[in-house]
């Protein structure tokens, strides 16, 4: 008996070790391929200017997701608020980064305040500074809307985001009012916008497999135990959202220099709702789905563009509608959280094994359902 | 000295008084037991205890982990007075559902972390060496409840003993001086009631606990408590050891007597 043991554990063992062998090479191809691909898409081999910006913008939204998911769906804390963080990033990154010509052409109704004209900084430095600045707002905020619970929370935070909002349209030094901001360096190119994400995800990954991640999980599967547990429960929550703004500004300082131009209209609730959409899309509380969510939206979105300008279904006309694809994403929202709950990624991370058992798992239901059909009849 | 001690501490919901005038104290090491019909306000009690309500009136005094100074503790913050000493489980089992059973004694020593949020994600070195420590515990604790095999489990997958047994662990993992178990034999069939029984006592030894339970089993209160306090609508109507109580015209009238068979 021993012998057999003995014989067999290491073979097991070794196929283990053979899963886990393919698993990392087919983890290092990915990182090749993917490198490769931006590279190329960077320099124009295989995108044009416009594509390129979609896969931009799909890696900044992603980040956003990933921002709101850190404070809902691993912390159970309904915030609203993404769209003010957001703001935030976008405008401190872009005005602290502006040149002094594009200063003077852009802030043509009231000039700029003088001691903002004295600062300049490079780009990373002012998105960074952008996160920063979206975090302390957060702290600040935080203070007397974390003590809220559920709606009542979500409905707080959408406020904060609107007040965030009205500031900045009316702070005309400052901000440059409802004009908003034009001609934005696109200094995010392809690697800022991906080597943010990849930075936010190590974050996350890391966060999630240390004390103070299992903490953010123990408060929104229980507070009352997590209390109980000794974990303090306002502090944890203020850590989580705070995190989650400086994720969201940097988000929105990447998302202005893609875009080129931000305007405080921009960032009305509907782009918190955007976020949020992209969150449940490809499921709450997992990061898989909130990139699976964030490439999917904004390549639909752009792919669904031709819904809005007419089109034709066989001899069907359908007229120009405007916003008749914003209407197809609610279809697609509400067929997703009818049938896929747990969203496009099924609440959990991706995995090799995984993704190669899905095949199985597919066939594994055609064939129960097979069998049904068979035995009704 | 007491390790726990409550000073006439009343708790008002509107007109309903849930405790009225509760005056309990327990003495290091021993197992002392909180009984009582349905509604008597034990729960209420307990949750005045840890936290979780403010008395309306009284005080609750604790002697603190490597303290022999009694504090005041009325009105605290619940996690506050986790880390003074005094850990709870749930009459309804309130585990982290999504969690597996070592995250679930993991989380609950969250709150000895001495790392900032920035050393526990950059791996620095003094957090490396807490995590470490922390597992260790953890599996440490597990196997002394039996759980070792299972922690990889998800928690609400276990069946509902070794749920009762995961809670233990978890509370204990808080590193308390004074443990407080909300009916812990609730559902539990003879065999594993019995075994409870040998469990609280064995923990109590090993660990130096000072133990305070709800229950409704009379056999394990009988067997395993060194005192009892019995209230009735708020009211402590007695106190005593085991005999005394047994023998207590009062709380044959108002418990004992009706559920002649427990």
């Amino acid at each position: 008996m021993s012998g057999f043991n003995g014989r067999s554990y290491p073979g097991l063992v070794g196929m283990l070790d053979g899963r886990k062998r393919r698993n990392l090479a087919l983890s290092i191809v990915a990182v090749i391929v993917i490198t490769v691909f931006l590279y190329m898409a960077q320099n124009g081999f295989i995108l044009d200017a416009y594509g390129v910006r979609i896969l931009r913008l799909c890696a900044v939204y992603s980040i956003c997701a990933l921002s709101l998911n850190l404070i809902q769906g691993y912390t159970g804390q309904f915030s609203l608020g993404s769209a003010g963080f957001m703001a935030l990033g976008a405008y401190v990154t872009s005005i602290l980064s502006m040149t002094d010509a594009n200063r003077e052409a852009v802030y043509y109704l009231k000039p700029m305040a003088p001691w903002l004209m004295k600062i300049h900084l490079d780009y990373g430095i002012a998105l960074i500074l952008g996160g920063v600045l979206a975090g302390l707002v957060a702290l600040l905020i935080g203070i007397p809307v974390l003590r809220l619970k559920g709606d009542y929370l979500s409905i707080a935070t959408l406020g904060f985001s609107e007040i965030i909002r009205i500031v900045l349209n009316n702070a005309q030094s400052i901000s440059n009012g409802a004009t908003g901001l034009k001609n934005i360096d696109p200094t995010a190119n392809i690697w800022w916008c991906f080597c943010a994400l990849v930075l936010v995800l190590l974050f996350m990954t890391r966060l999630f497999h240390s004390s103070y991640g299992r903490a953010f999980l123990a408060i929104r599967d229980d507070e009352v135990a997590a209390e109980a547990m000794g974990i303090s429960i306002f502090k944890h929550k203020m850590m989580a959202f705070v995190a989650s703004a400086v994720i969201a500004g940097i988000g929105g300082g990447l998302m202005a220099s893609v875009l080129g131009a931000v305007t405080p209209v921009l960032f009305r609730h509907m782009m918190s709702y955007d976020i949020l959409l992209i969150m449940v899309l490809g499921g709450t509380g997992t990061m898989t789905g909130a990139l699976l969510g964030g490439f999917i939206y904004i390549i639909a979105k752009e792919a669904l563009r031709f819904m809005d300008s007419g089109f034709a279904i066989g001899f069907i006309q359908v007229p120009a509608i405007a916003g008749l694809r914003m209407v197809m994403f609610s279809v697609l929202l509400m067929i997703v959280v009818l049938f896929y709950h747990k969203g496009l990624s099924g609440g959990k991370e991706f995995s090799w094994d995984r993704l190669f058992g899905f095949p199985k798992k597919i066939a594994a239901r055609f064939s129960k359902k097979s069998e049904k059909a068979g035995a009704g009849k | 000295m007491s390790v726990l001690r409550t000073e006439h501490v009343t708790m008002r919901f509107g007109g309903v008084t849930a405790v009225d005038d509760l005056n309990l104290h327990v003495e290091k090491g021993e197992i002392v037991a909180v009984i009582g019909p349905n509604g008597a306000g034990k729960t209420t009690a307990f949750n005045q205890i840890t936290g979780v309500y403010t008395p309306t009136e009284g005080k609750i005094f604790l002697e603190p982990v490597n303290s022999s100074q009694e504090v005041d503790i009325t009105g605290m913050r619940p996690d506050k007075i986790v880390s003074m000493g005094i850990a709870r489980t749930f009459q309804n089992i309130r585990l982290f559902s999504k969690q597996t059973v070592l995250d679930n004694v993991l989380i609950a020593q969250h709150l000895h972390v001495k790392s900032t949020l920035p050393g526990a994600i950059f791996y620095w070195p003094n957090y490396c060496k807490e995590e470490k420590a922390m597992r260790e515990k953890a599996m440490h604790l597990l196997e002394r409840v039996g759980l070792a095999d299972n922690c990889g489990d998800l928690a609400t997958s276990l069946p509902y003993g070794l749920q009762r047994r995961l809670e233990i662990a978890r509370a204990l993992a808080t590193n308390p001086k004074l443990l407080l178990l909300d009916e812990p034999a609730a559902g539990m069939n003879p065999t594993e009631t019995l075994e409870l029984t040998h469990f609280v006592r064995e923990i109590r030894d090993e660990f130096q606990l000072t133990i305070l339970l709800i229950e409704h089993h009379m056999q394990i209160i009988m067997d395993i408590s060194d005192r009892i306090y019995v209230l009735e609508f708020g009211k402590t109507i007695a106190d005593g050891v085991p005999a005394e109580i047994q023998n207590n015209q009062r709380v044959i009238d108002a418990y004992l007597g009706v559920v002649e068979d427990a």
